[in-house]
């Protein structure tokens, strides 16, 4: 008996006996937009989705850290490996993935900081790609809290400007707002596996 | 019913589901508030976007090249994901798929997989086959557990409990949970399941999933949600399986910016979805380290062959086609009889089955008034009436009978109540279809390839029209 995979090609070969031709794909949608000021914009965006941002200058944003983790109690704190040690403020304890934590660690944690690869102002997404700052995916997954440092130069207007920007190898995380589910009569609430709280500053 | 299990087993035809679904005032309230809802707000987040109709043109010429290429999409996939270390296997139909998947389950050591909601594993009734084999499948989508937890059947492709409201979801997870919800509040409901799934998700060591986009180019897989169970189980098991339907691909990663406008403002309608995934084979130190692609046909290339069929496997299972049809709306999603309501199930389940002479697939055709606003709405342009004529012409056929003794030719009754018949006005939309000929000849709509190559019969069938002025007055 033929195996599977010659089976199933035989078989879309045969159907395409007509040899449909594709057109050529017609790329006229918009690959950027004018947008205005993208920060403003961004954090619009982001804050819709009930996530908390801040706008703070690059030198302030080790001082906004420590005060969002004061204000939430947050003492245990997850980080990648290559996390500033500017960001690294005194008043918690930094549990960095190196050796790896373990799943218990994880969800014991209190919160986890990182960066970001690419922010898209116009959907309110911020990307990580296991890049610069980043960690693997596990880190911003099981703390219930998340708090996320993206630069204003890696902010983008619109969706086709981030996936230009973004290696597709990498494990990409596109993150629009805290966890959510539409399930129940379709109300939209906050918080169901992945952290319930997402707080972002944007360092400008 | 045939041996796809795509339909389910025993499922009345669905004017006799339908009439049954009729009766249950609860469903028609729930699910109209809920559909009606998701609708308002998809038109907000689409009227936002001012080349929504150059990303639909884009995502209907991408799929179309997808599926006229599909051999070569598929080898390049396959070349993709082992070069970076998955492994990718091949599977004819619904038995051979659940073989593969129990099989690798077992070789992991594992009798309990976690599972992200995924039509393809729904269709192949992939659950029930692990069970048979000694293996639990979790469903980890809150709506999925809904229904798993309720012993009960989907509804919605999005939604899947979307006829169940607030104080019915409560009674069964006070039936079913240890920790049971104390209050009705959606809030409450989606901590109960937070609870519920926490240890699950930490332990466990297989997940199964299954792919909203595959990218032929590169490998990579992409799964769109919005609880961060899809995160949960595509991140932290050691072992994942995805099973991903044939027409699945995209051929480059740069199609993806349109897709990943399309579905979020289609499906959920949202500007986009919380999370999205995307990884590509095995990458070390970050994440599952074995990596298995389980690439289905069952029954697509039947489909394929089809010319005026084959759009439909075009769909990205966005769920709007349900969200604005009348008939969805007054049946809800299980009179259809299988996992692919509404719409698009009406066109993409009698493909799938392929056998006109099974009573139910050939009664799904019927299971519309071609008022066309599923048109209207998809996000890829699939002309959802178009195959219905078609459709319920080759049924006719099998049947050797009139469309009457089919099924449904006249959706009269459904419509009883015509001051509630909201979409009357879209009953113009039908007769552009229809040249007085009686030949669809050039469809209004331009831009597809696979259907201007001939002309289309209409079906020998009382037409809308007809059955319009039959019954409004
Ligand atoms: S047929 Fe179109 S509208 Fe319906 S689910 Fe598929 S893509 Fe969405």
């Amino acid at each position: 008996m033929a195996d599977a995979r010659s089976v199933v090609l035989g078989r879309i070969r045969r159907a395409l006996a007509d040899r449909p031709a594709a057109a050529a794909i017609p790329r006229s949608y918009d690959v950027t937009r004018p947008l205005g000021d993208l920060v403003e914009l961004a954090a619009e965006r982001i804050a819709d989705y009930r996530a908390e941002v801040h706008q703070v200058a690059s030198a302030d944003v080790p001082a906004k850290i420590a005060s969002l983790l004061a204000a939430r109690g947050a003492r245990r704190m997850v980080g990648p490996v290559d996390l500033p040690s500017s960001w690294q403020v005194d008043g918690a304890e930094w549990l960095i993935d190196s050796p790896s934590l373990t799943i218990d660690q994880l969800d014991a944690a209190d919160g986890v900081l990182t960066g970001c690869a690419v922010a898209i102002a116009e959907t309110g997404t911020i990307v990580l790609d296991g890049g610069e700052a980043q960690g693997r995916r596990a880190l911003t997954l099981v703390p219930d809290y998340h708090l996320c440092v993206a630069r204003a130069d890696q902010i983008v207007g619109i969706v086709p400007e981030a996936l230009a920007r973004l290696e597709p190898t990498r494990p990409l995380t596109f993150i629009s707002g805290p966890s959510a589910t539409s399930d129940i009569e379709l109300d939209r609430v906050e918080g169901v596996h992945g952290p319930r709280t997402l707080h972002v500053i944007i360092a400008t | 019913m045939g041996s796809n299990p795509v339909t389910w087993l025993g499922s009345p035809v669905f004017p006799k589901a339908a009439k049954a679904a009729l009766a249950d005032t609860q469903l028609r309230r729930n699910l109209r508030k809920a559909t009606h809802t998701i609708r308002d707000k998809r038109t907000r987040v689409v009227s936002e976007l001012p080349d929504w109709e150059e990303l639909r043109r884009a995502g209907e010429a991408i799929k179309d090249d997808v599926l006229s290429n599909l051999d070569t999409y598929l080898e390049r996939i396959e070349a993709a994901v082992t070069a970076r270390g998955g492994v990718v296997h091949w599977a004819r139909d619904a038995r051979e798929a659940n073989e593969i998947v129990l099989r690798l389950a077992r070789e992991a050591g594992t009798d309990e997989v976690v599972k992200v909601k995924s039509m393809a594993t729904a269709e192949i009734g992939l659950n029930e086959a692990l069970e048979a084999g000694g293996i639990r499948a979790i469903e980890t989508d809150l709506a999925e557990l809904i229904v798993q937890l309720g012993h009960d059947r989907p509804s919605h492709i999005l939604v899947p409990a979307i006829h169940r409201n607030r104080s019915e979801i409560k009674e069964i997870f006070q039936r079913e949970m240890a920790e049971k919800p104390v209050s009705d509040e959606p809030r409450e409901l989606a901590e109960a399941a937070r609870r519920h799934l926490r240890r699950k998700f930490l332990s466990a060591k297989v997940a199964v999933s299954g792919a909203n986009f595959g990218v032929a180019d590169t490998g990579s897989i992409v799964v769109v949600e919005s609880e961060g169970n899809g995160r949960m189980c595509l991140t932290l098991p050691e072992v994942l399986i995805t099973v991903m339907g044939i027409e699945k691909l995209v051929p480059t990663w740069q199609d993806l910016e349109v897709f990943l406008q399309l579905l979020p403002r289609s499906s959920t309608a949202e500007r986009m979805n919380p999370y999205t995934s995307v990884w590509t084979g095995v990458t070390p130190g970050d994440g599952p380290q074995q990596f298995h692609l389980v690439l289905l046909d069952n029954g697509r290339t039947d489909a394929l062959a089809d010319r005026v069929g084959r759009q439909a496997l075009r769909c990205i299972r966005c769920s709007a086609c349900l969200n604005v049809c009348p008939v969805y709306e007054r049946t809800g999603g299980q009179a259809y009889g299988s996992v692919y309501p509404g719409p698009i199930g009406a066109i993409l389940s009698p493909q799938l089955v392929n056998d006109m002479h099974d009573k139910q697939a050939a009664s799904l055709p019927y299971a519309s008034s071609l008022c066309g606003a599923c048109y209207e709405v998809c996000p890829v342009r699939i002309n959802i009436p178009e195959v219905l004529v078609h459709l319920r012409a080759e049924a006719v056929e099998a049947k050797g009978r009139t469309p009457e003794s089919v099924g449904m030719a006249a959706l009269g009754w459904l419509f009883a109540d015509a001051r509630r018949y909201e979409n009357a006005q879209k009953v113009g939309s039908l007769a552009r279809h229809l040249a007085p000929s009686g030949r669809i000849s050039s469809l209004p709509w331009p831009g597809s390839k696979w259907t201007s190559t001939r002309d289309v019969p209409t079906p020998p069938a009382e037409s809308f029209r007809t059955w319009w002025r039959r019954n409004r007055g």
